[in-house]
């Protein structure tokens, strides 16, 4: 019963470029969900809102007050599209691999792309690196890099090492929730796969573990934008 | 008992550094299209609706406003008619109390008039009843003059004679 992960070794004849062909479906499908439910949510919009209108005015409402409670709205507002996005796309990335948990032969191929180290990394480098670049590109390079010495110039290597902990922090965070989430779901499978007895015993706590993971899926999308406006602020904001 | 892990339907598959890219292209993909397709609509329709909404309590504020002004307007307006009401009665009250005053006094001076007439009337009948007496009283004694003269008389039949004159005329009166 070993499972294997769809690897394409040397892809386009690169020979140290490979793929988790796992992951790059999933990261389509959570795109597509997203960008689908998105859409579908946004056409035919009313100026008095109703179902899927209203859902996705509170979200952006819920991110908005997330910025919000962070920086200053005026700043603030050229993230909202990068909050919302962000959230959506780990929260229906968190949930895939909770609704169901798939194989083909040995194959994994359906599971959270969030339950991937390289994969959450990638977003919190990329979140970190954005919050480099509009600390640069509001403040100026000069006020960007006096941050480093401050409150006191014998700081600057906590500083340097905070960022890197802070990447490091984002993303495994992320990726250790979701991924010790999916290894509880799928030993409650073995189990439950494994003898009649089996099966009834893993029941309840099944049921009690999705529940679980569907609202840690939540709490970490959250909990990602939430500490990727706290960055921003600290680069873009002129006093903190 | 088999070992648990093995088990699992999800192990690492390892570091493949294709994922990386692969997410930051989806990533950034998703990104642009919503922004294009999702977020710029609801950001417009919802900055619409705030514009629509403090429209609204602008303009309803303002039809207080007027609401107010003219209800201060028509209480203004009744106050003054309910005093010109007043007043009209009240003048009306004047006019009615000096003609019934007008009135009573023409009435009574005509009153006066009437009765001063009367008695002057009255004083002119008594006048003319006496002058009438006195000439006859006169022509009376001049007929027992003349009688007297004529006939020598008794005493006795001289006082029965102006008895008798004095009872004649009584009763001619």
């Amino acid at each position: 019963m070993d499972h294997e992960a769809p690897i394409w070794n040397e892809a386009f004849g690169i020979p140290w470029l490979s793929f988790n062909l796992s992951n790059v479906l999933m990261m389509f499908v959570a795109s597509l969900v997203v960008f689908i439910v998105c859409v579908a949510a946004t056409r035919n919009l009313q100026r008095r809102p109703k179902g899927m209108q209203n859902v996705i005015e509170w979200t952006v409402d819920f991110i908005k007050n997330i910025i919000g409670s962070n920086m200053d709205w005026r700043t603030g507002k050229m993230f909202l599209p990068l909050g919302l996005t962000l959230f959506l796309y780990i929260f229906v990335s968190n949930m895939l691999g909770v609704v169901v948990n798939g194989t083909v032969g040995h194959t994994l191929w359906w599971k959270s792309p969030t339950a991937d180290p390289l994969v959450t990394m990638t977003l919190a480098v990329m979140v970190v690196v954005l919050t480099h670049y509009y600390g640069v590109k509001l403040r100026g390079s000069r006020e960007y890099a006096k941050d480093y010495v401050r409150p006191l110039p014998f700081l600057l290597p906590f500083n340097i090492i905070e960022e890197f902990s802070n990447t490091l922090t984002l993303g495994l965070r992320l990726y250790g929730n979701i991924y010790a989430g999916e290894i509880l779901i799928s030993l409650l499978i073995g189990l439950a796969t494994s003898s009649f007895l089996g099966f009834l015993g893993a029941t309840l706590p099944m049921v009690a573990w999705l529940g679980f993971s569907t609202f840690i899926g939540f709490i970490q999308a959250f909990i990602f934008v939430m500490l990727t406006m706290v960055y921003m602020s600290h680069k873009v904001s002129e006093d903190h | 008992m088999y070992g648990l892990t093995d088990n699992l339907i999800i192990q690492a598959g390892g570091f493949q550094f294709g994922d990386a890219i692969a997410q930051l292209v989806f990533f950034l993909i998703l990104l642009v299209l919503l922004r294009k397709f999702a977020w710029g609509p609801l950001m417009n329709m919802m900055k619409e609706r705030e514009d629509y909404i403090s429209n609204e309590i602008e303009s309803a504020e303002k039809s207080r406003e007027e609401a107010a002004r003219l209800q201060r307007e028509a209480s203004e307006e009744l106050k003054q008619t309910r005093q010109d009401a007043q007043k009209i009665i009240e003048d009306a009250r004047k006019t009615a109390t000096q003609q019934e005053k007008d009135i009573v006094a023409s009435a009574r001076r005509e009153a006066d008039r009437m009765k001063e007439s009367a008695r002057q009337e009255i004083e002119q009948e008594k006048e003319k009843a006496v002058q009438q007496l006195k000439d006859q009283v006169a022509s009376m004694s001049v007929m027992i003059a003349s009688k007297v003269i004529e006939k020598e008389l008794s005493e006795q039949d001289q006082k029965e004679l102006i008895d008798q004159y004095v009872n004649e005329a009584g009763e001619e009166r």
